[in-house]
Parts: structure tokens; sequence; C-alpha cells
């Protein structure tokens, strides 16, 4: 049930989209993202396709897991598909009963279908390329300069850190209570909406214990490191941009023109 | 009446780079009234052959039989099965999650839907099978327990299930050896009382040698030997040589005939050893 989960799973191969600074992935996926808002045709999409298969060629992770990412938001995109679908006003071109569907809605619907297709395999990408420490490295040093009015970098990294480091755990964790629980004869499967909430209780007591157990467990064990948050503490891994690095900011820029000429035309 | 296994084969993330052989043609049968030792290294597929037992995994090839119901072929009678294959995990206070004692323990044969005079009686019973006074734990919150004490609640907590099969994987890791003992005794008294056939998963040779009948050793996703403790040890060689000890007076005992004393090579238990070694000196100062 937990296994086509692909958010935060990281795809370890060597690749140079693997290998390109975090902090180049992050503004280059958040800037992404922000793009396809810019939209406003279908052929500009085409742009954004290309720019996308190349990314993902390059980046040696198989289409199969890109796509899977979309999996848990399917039903995401459905409902929005649907509901631009069906609430646009425009030109009829289908009517049945109360429901009317405009020229303008299947356009809007299809726009933003696509759309956040493109966001959540672009996305994937980011964390298929780059394990969860590495991300959170970029993020704390992107997030430094806003230490000054306050914004606790180090910390908040430090807690993304041990979130995603704690997600197959305990992930892993569920399902070894779900197993014992349902040797006990509990049922997770079947039932209406109510009982299945309520037949949830076995499941979640046991693992807010021990998510709480292993967090005093994690505290002790880091305090017994001298750790004392992020003042004067050094890295292991001093992020450096490379040549790559380059390569990728000037072929995104290339796209982002691309993208803008579009929208101005 | 009996569990079977046919030519199970078990294989992990089917189709992945990460795909792995845990069970390799296993065949097995576990007779009622047997108590059964399974023995292998980490990663030997002991675990997940016990999930297969009681249809929480299902095999790739091959079937499962439990008193001649094939695991898994209608899903309407899982709830069945599990509850003639009682499964108690490793560290199952883990699962532990009621307010007290009494409605954690009742959790299984509630769900068997049973009607409230015998899902009280079954609690009762299941707690003092493992040596607890009823009417002192039963209103105890489980978190207030220790961790000997929990472990015997959520064993209870299977127990009050009634199987005819009862698995338990490890169920003394982690605890110190008076906890331990206390667990293998009250195991051994339920199997002479109440004949319920049992499985114990185990990687501790001196506890499984003790207590079982049957010692089946798992390598590598095979059977790799079965017989009783006496024939299994004598093996010792190739016990170590797939990186199972035995236990440590089986050991000593080896290690003495090597040195020209007289003693016999099926020797597992301490009382065992003391009287060969007592004929021994006898003999010795005979001569």
């Amino acid at each position: 049930m937990f296994k086509n989960l692909t958010i935060g799973q990281h795809y370890p191969v060597e690749s140079p989209v693997h290998n390109l600074d975090p902090r180049v992935k992050i503004i280059i996926t958040f800037i992404f993202i922000f793009s396809l808002f810019l939209i406003k045709s279908f052929t500009a999409y085409l742009v954004v396709v290309a720019f996308l298969a190349v990314a993902i060629i390059t980046s040696k992770v198989p289409i199969k897991f890109v796509l899977k990412g979309l999996k848990p938001i399917f039903l995401i995109i459905t409902i929005t598909f649907i509901i631009n679908l069906l609430m646009t006003p425009g030109k009829i071109i289908y009517e049945i009963g109360f429901i009317k569907i405009t020229e303008e809605g299947l356009k809007q619907a299809g726009f933003m279908a696509i759309r956040l297709t493109l966001l959540i395999m672009g996305t994937s990408l980011l964390t298929l390329t780059t394990s969860p420490i590495i991300l959170t490295d970029g993020i704390e040093s992107l997030l430094k300069p806003f230490k000054r009015i306050g914004v606790p970098a180090h910390e908040l990294a430090m807690m993304m850190t041990i979130a995603l480091r704690f997600i197959p755990t305990l992930m892993e964790e569920t399902e070894k209570i779900m197993k014992a629980q349902k040797s006990r004869g509990a049922d997770f499967e079947s039932g209406n909406i109510v009982n299945r909430a309520k037949n949830l209780v076995p499941l979640l007591v046991p693992l807010f214990i021990s998510a709480f157990r292993r967090a005093d467990d994690l505290a002790m064990a880091m305090e017994a490191r001298c750790y004392r948050g992020g003042d004067n503490r050094t890295r292991m891994r001093q992020l450096k941009i490379h040549r790559g690095d380059y390569v990728a900011a000037f072929i995104f820029v290339i796209y982002l023109a691309t993208i803008i000429i579009s929208r101005i035309w | 009446m009996s569990i079977k296994a046919e030519n199970i084969k078990y294989v992990y993330s089917e189709g992945t780079p990460f795909r792995t052989l845990a069970l390799d043609d296993v065949n097995l049968s576990i007779e009622q009234g047997d108590f059964i030792g399974i023995i292998g290294h980490t990663g030997s597929g002991k675990s997940t052959l016990i999930q297969l037992f009681n249809g929480l995994e299902m095999s790739t090839e091959g079937k499962i039989l439990v008193d001649d119901i094939v695991v898994g072929q209608d899903k309407k009678k899982l709830r069945n099965i599990r509850q003639m294959v009682g499964l108690v995990f490793q560290y199952p206070e883990y699962q532990l999650f009621e307010e007290t004692v009494a409605k954690d323990v009742a959790f299984g044969p509630m769900n068997l839907k049973l009607n409230q005079e015998e899902i009280d009686k079954r609690t009762k019973e299941a707690l003092e099978l493992v040596g607890f006074n009823y009417d002192r734990i039963k209103d105890v919150s489980p978190f207030d327990l220790s961790g000997g004490q929990k472990r015997r609640v959520a064993i209870a907590g299977v127990l009050a299930m009634k199987p005819k099969y009862l698995i338990l994987d490890e169920p003394t890791a982690g605890l110190d050896p008076a906890g331990r003992n206390e667990i293998f005794e009250q195991i051994k008294k339920l199997h002479k009382i109440s004949n319920v056939t049992v499985i114990l998963v185990s990687h501790s040779m001196e506890d499984i040698a003790k207590l079982v009948n049957k010692v089946v050793v798992l390598y590598k996703g095979k059977v790799h030997m079965q017989g009783t403790p006496k024939e299994i040890y004598a093996q010792s060689e190739e016990l170590v040589r797939i990186g199972l000890g035995i236990p440590q007076i089986a050991e000593l005992a080896n290690e003495l005939r090597k040195r020209g004393f007289n003693i016999k090579s099926d020797v597992i238990t301490v009382d065992e050893a003391k009287e060969e070694i007592l004929k021994e000196i006898r003999r010795r100062k005979n001569v």
C-alpha cells in the first residue's frame, strides 16, 4: 500500500542531473513552477515537455518512476479537470440535463490538467535526483541570507532532514503494526468511512507512541554528541558550483526566454 | 490437522532492481501438537515464512494449507485463518493501544464478533495463562507496565483468539534473562496444558534446544535441515558453517570429546551434560 509513494524517494544513479548543485536545482524547479503559470497556449506546453524530456533523459531516471509520482494526485487532477470542465461559462458545445460543457471549459480543463501533470513531474524529478540530505543542505544554504530577519535556516533544515529521514522508518513501522493488528483480526480494508476511521485507532496509537519514543531517543543521541544548533557548525560536504551547473542554468534560461517570448507574442 | 507448505516460493519486489528471492521451494509439514523451532540467520526467510502461514503475505508460487484450507484462496476465510493461526510478532508490546490491559486483550476476540460473555471469559483466561492475576491487572494501563509485562499482555492478546497454532517470532528478544525464562516457561506450560501447536522462531540455539521436539533450519530461503534437536545439533560443523551456532553446552561437550573424554555426541542441555561428565569422571576414577 505504501509502495507507490515517490515523493522523497531518491533514485540513486550517477547522472549529470544528479550531480548538479542542489541550490541550482531548487531555484530552477521553483522558477519552472512559476513558468508553468505564465503559459497561455498549448504550443508553449510543447516547449515545457521538450525541456522536461531533456531533463529526464539526462537524469537517467526511468520515466516509470517519474510518472509514479502522479499516482497520489491523480484524483486531484481528475477533480480539477471536471470542475473546470463544468464550471467555465462560454460557448456550449455539449449539453445533457443541467450539465453543460463549453468550449472554454474544455480548454481550461485541459490546461489545468496538463499544468498539474507537468508541475508534479518537474518537482518529482527534483526529489528523484537529489537525496533528501543534499536537498535540505541546499535549502539551508538558500535560506541563510534570511537569517538576519530571523529565519532559523539551520533549524528548519535540520527539522526537514529528520522528518525525511523518518518517513521510511515510520512507513515500515506502520506496516508492521498493521500486520500485528491484522493478526488479531483487525480489518483496515472494508466498512464505511466512519468504521474505517475508527479501525485506524489500533494503528495510530501505537504509531504515535513509537514516533514519540524515537524522537526522544534521537534527541538524546544528538545531545550526547554535543549538538547545540547551527552556530559554528561546519559541514562535511561543501556546496560548490561546477561547470555543469552553469550549463544547466544556461539551458534553463533559454527555456525561460522561450516561454516568456511565447507569452508576449 | 496440520499446516502444510507446498513448494513455497516468495519473491520480494519482483520486476525492480531490488528483486530478492526470500523463500525458495520450501516444503514443510507441521502437525497438530508439535512444538517446532524455526531457526535461521537474519534474512534466511523465517519471518516471511510465518507471515505466509496466517495469510498476511501471499506466496509467489506454491500454497499453504491450514487444516486443508488453502490460505488466500478465499478472502473471506482469512479472518478464520488468522484466528486459527495466532501470530505473535517480534516486540509485540508495540502493538498495544487500549486504555486498559483487559480492553487490549479483548481486541482480538471482539474482532471475531463473539458475545460479551465469551469475550470476557477469554480475556480472563488468556491473561491468567501468561501468569497475571486478572483482577489486579485488568484495569491497569498497558503503558504503565514493564517491558516484560507488556510483552506478556501482547501475547495474551493473541492467545485470547484461541489459536490452534501459535507462532512466536523471537518472543524473548530484548528481555533480560529472568524475563526470558518466564516467557519460555509459560510457552512450555501452555503447550503442555492446551495442546496448542507452537512454532517458535528464534536464532538462539539454547532456547530452542530446551523446548522444541523438532527443529527446522532455514538457510538462504531454503529448508536446509530438519529433525529432532539432537539430530540437528549433532551436525555442529554444518551449523557453524551457515552462520548459526550450537548451544554452548553442546559445544563444550564436543570440545571435551575431541580431547579424548568419552562423552556422547548428542548432548544439548546442561543437565544431560552434567550427567555425562559425572559418568566420565566416575569411569576414570574406577580405572
